[in-house]
C-alpha cells in the first residue's frame, strides 16, 4: 500500500517551496500509463482484501465434501478444490494476507535500511566500513534461505516472515540511502547545519533525510514487488502465512500435487492471482521510477 | 590467483556460519543430546575441522553419514543449473540485442516488457503455469523431474526441460536488460561513431566493435548470478520433486535435521565463493582493456 499513496500523501515539507518539484512527480504519475496500470491492478487487489469477504459468492473456508474438486462451471465459477471450498471465494479473499504481510516487512526495511544508511553514509569511515561488511554479508545469502533458517529457529508466524523479510530487504535499501547520503553530505545546507552545531541526529534526520526521499520511494516500491515473490515464495514452501487463510501461494501448495491428475483450476487463478498482483506493483514501481528521472 | 582463492573463500564461508550459528541456538533449545551441550565455539570448530576432511557430520533422521547425501544431490542441482543456464545465456543475450538494435520499436517494447514481466514473477508461478500449459493440458513434457531409474542422458534431459524453464523465465529478463543496456551503451560509444564513419559496413560495425564491448560486462553479471540460482532452486526443486540440495536443505529444514541443513548451507556457500571467483577470473580474463592494451 504505501508504494501507492505515498506520493500523494507525502508529508508537506516545511518550506513551502519544495512543493514545487512534488507536485510535478504526481502529476506525471497520473500522466504514467504504466503506472496508472499498476496502481489499477494493486487497488483492484486492496479493495478485494478488504471489503472482499461481504461480496464473495461462499465462505472461502466452508468445505463441502460432496462437491469437492467440481469444474468451473455457473454455480462454482473457478470450480471448487479438494475440500469442496469454492476457489472464487478464496482466491479473492485471498489477497488480505498477503497484502498485510509484504507492505508491512517492506516499511520494515524501509525504516531500518534507511536508518542505516543514514548513519553509515553520514559517518563514513570505520563505522561504515563495519556496517557495511556486515550488510554485505547478509545480502550474500538468498533470501529464501536466510528465511527458512529463520523460520525453523523461531518458528512459523506472521510476525516471523515481516521481520525476515524486513531485515533481509534492509541491507539494500540501506546500500541506496547511503550513496545518496554520500552525495548530499558534502552540499554546503549540511556544513550549514554543521556550523550551527546542530546534532548529528537532526542533521541527519532533519536536514538530509528529506532530500534524500526520491530515491528511498522509488526503493520501497521495487522492494513491495520483491516482499510480495518473497511472501508468496515462502507461503507456497510451507514457511509463510499458514492455514487455513485462503492465501494464494498457500492454496497452490497444498493443490498442486493433484494437477497430475488434471485439476488445474484448483491452482490456476491462484497463480494468475499472484502474476497479477507482482507485475501490478512493478509496473507501478516503474512509473514511480520513471517520474522521479525525468 | 591461488592467494586470491584463499583470500576469498574464508570469507564467504564465514558467511555461511551466520546460518549455522542460528541453527546451534535451536539445536540448544531443543535439547538435543548429539553433542550440542558443548561450548558453541568448540562445535564449531570440530564441524568445520570434519567438514574440511570430507566428514560432514550424521543425519538425524536417516542415522547415516550426511556426505553422500549432500554430494549427490548437488550433483543433482548442478544438471539441473547447467541446462538453465545453457538454453538462458544465448537466448537472452540475443534477447537483448535484438532489443537494443531496435530500441523504443515495438519489438524491443515487447523484449523489454515481457523480460520486465516473466522476471518479477515467482518461479512456482511460472512453474505451475508452464506445468498446466506442457505437462496437464499438452501432456508434452513430464510434471515430475524424477527420472526413471538409469536413464540415458536425453531422457534426464527430458525430464528436466520443464523444471528449467522457471529459472530461465527468471534469468532471461535479467540477462537481456543487461545486454540490452551494455549494447545501448555500445552504440552511443565515440568508437561506435569513428567506426561508422570511417565507412565499415554496419555488419562489422556490430560485430567487431560494438558486440565485445558491450556483452562483456553482462557475461561477468551471469556468472554472479548463482546466489540468486540457489534460492530459486529450492523452490524449482520442491515445487518439481527433484532431488537437489534445494529440496535437501528444504526437507531438512522441516525435519529440524541439523547436521544435512547445516552441510548444504555451507556447501552452498562453497559453490557460490566458488562461482563468485569465477566470474573475478573470467572479468579479468574477458576485460578488453588489458588485450586491447597489448594489441596498439
Amino acid at each position: 500500500m504505501s508504494a501507492t499513496d505515498s506520493p500523494a500523501g507525502m508529508p508537506a515539507p516545511d518550506n513551502a517551496g519544495r512543493r514545487g518539484p512534488m507536485a510535478e512527480v504526481f502529476f506525471s504519475l497520473l500522466r504514467s500509463g504504466t503506472f496508472l496500470t499498476g496502481l489499477g491492478i494493486v487497488l483492484f487487489w486492496i479493495a478485494c482484501a478488504l471489503f472482499g469477504e461481504h461480496f464473495v459468492p461462499y465462505d472461502p473456508l466452508a468445505d463441502d465434501i460432496i462437491n469437492a474438486l467440481a469444474p468451473p462451471s455457473a454455480e462454482h465459477w473457478f470450480g471448487t478444490d479438494q475440500i469442496g471450498r469454492d476457489v472464487f471465494s478464496r482466491v479473492i479473499v485471498g489477497s488480505r494476507d498477503i497484502l498485510t504481510v509484504a507492505p508491512l516487512a517492506t516499511l520494515l526495511a524501509t525504516v531500518a535500511g534507511t536508518a542505516l544508511g543514514l548513519f553509515t553514509g553520514y559517518f563514513r569511515g570505520i563505522v561504515d566500513d563495519i556496517i557495511s561488511r556486515i550488510l554485505e554479508a547478509f545480502m550474500a545469502i538468498p533470501v529464501v534461505i536466510v528465511a527458512l533458517l529463520a523460520i525453523v529457529a523461531l518458528g512459523t508466524s506472521k510476525t516471523t516472515v515481516i521481520v525476515v523479510i524486513g531485515l533481509s530487504f534492509a541491507p539494500i535499501i540501506a546500500r541506496t540511502v547511503r550513496s545518496a547520503v554520500l552525495a548530499e553530505r558534502e552540499l554546503d545546507y549540511v556544513a550549514a547545519a554543521q556550523l550551527r552545531h546542530e546534532s548529528a541526529f537532526h542533521t541527519m534526520f532533519v536536514e538530509i533525510l528529506p532530500n534524500v526521499i526520491p530515491p528511498i520511494l522509488v526503493e520501497t516500491t521495487v522492494r513491495l514487488g520483491y516482499a510480495i515473490f518473497a511472501v508468496a515464495t515462502l507461503s507456497f514452501m510451507g514457511f509463510g502465512i499458514q492455514p487455513p487463510s485462503p492465501d494464494w501461494g498457500l492454496s497452490i501448495s497444498s493443490n498442486y500435487g493433484m494437477i497430475g491428475g488434471g485439476f488445474w483450476w484448483t491452482v490456476l487463478f491462484d497463480a494468475l492471482a499472484i502474476a497479477s498482483l507482482v507485475i501490478g506493483v512493478n509496473l507501478a514501481a516503474d512509473g514511480v521510477h520513471g517520474a522521479f528521472n525525468d | 590467483m591461488v592467494f586470491l582463492g584463499g583470500q576469498v573463500l574464508p570469507g564467504n564461508v564465514g558467511r555461511a556460519i551466520l546460518g549455522p550459528f542460528a541453527d546451534q541456538r535451536a539445536v540448544d533449545t531443543l535439547n538435543h543430546t548429539l553433542g550440542v551441550d558443548r561450548p558453541l565455539l568448540t562445535q564449531y570448530a570440530s564441524w568445520i575441522w570434519n567438514f574440511l576432511q570430507g566428514d560432514m557430520g550424521t543425519s538425524y533422521i536417516f542415522r547415516s553419514p550426511v556426505a553422500p547425501f549432500v554430494i549427490d544431490a548437488l550433483g543433482n542441482s548442478m544438471k539441473l543449473a547447467a541446462v538453465a543456464f545453457v538454453l538462458v545465456v544465448p537466448i537472452g543475450i540475443l534477447g537483448g540485442v535484438i532489443a537494443a538494435l531496435n530500441l523504443n520499436r515495438p519489438l524491443d517494447r515487447i523484449i523489454s516488457l515481457g523480460g520486465l514481466s516473466v522476471t518479477v514473477l515467482p518461479e512456482f508461478v511460472t512453474g505451475i503455469i508452464l506445468i498446466l500449459i506442457f505437462g496437464v493440458w499438452l501432456r508434452w513434457l513430464p510434471i515430475s523431474a524424477a527420472w526413471p531409474r538409469d536413464a540415458g542422458f536425453f531422457t534426464q534431459l527430458y525430464y528436466l526441460i520443464l523444471p528449467s524453464l522457471p529459472l530461465f523465465l527468471v534469468l532471461f529478463g535479467y540477462i537481456a536488460r543487461m545486454a540490452r543496456s551494455g549494447m545501448i551503451e555500445a552504440l552511443d560509444s565515440d568508437y561506435t561513431r569513428t567506426a561508422v564513419l570511417k565507412g565499415l559496413p554496419w555488419r562489422t560495425v556490430i560485430w567487431r566493435h560494438v558486440l565485445r564491448n558491450a556483452l562483456l560486462p553482462t557475461i561477468t553479471v551471469i556468472a554472479t548470478q548463482t546466489g540468486y540460482l540457489i534460492g530459486g532452486l529450492v523452490v524449482i526443486e520442491t515445487l518439481f520433486r527433484y532431488q537437489g540440495i534445494g529440496s535437501l536443505i528444504f526437507t531438512a529444514a522441516r525435519g529440524k535435521d541439523f547436521p544435512i541443513l547445516e552441510a548444504g548451507i555451507l556447501t552452498i556457500g562453497i559453490v557460490y565463493a566458488v562461482a563468485t571467483l569465477a566470474a573475478d577470473f573470467l572479468y579479468s580474463v574477458l576485460n578488453p582493456r588489458i588485450r586491447l592494451g597489448t594489441d596498439q
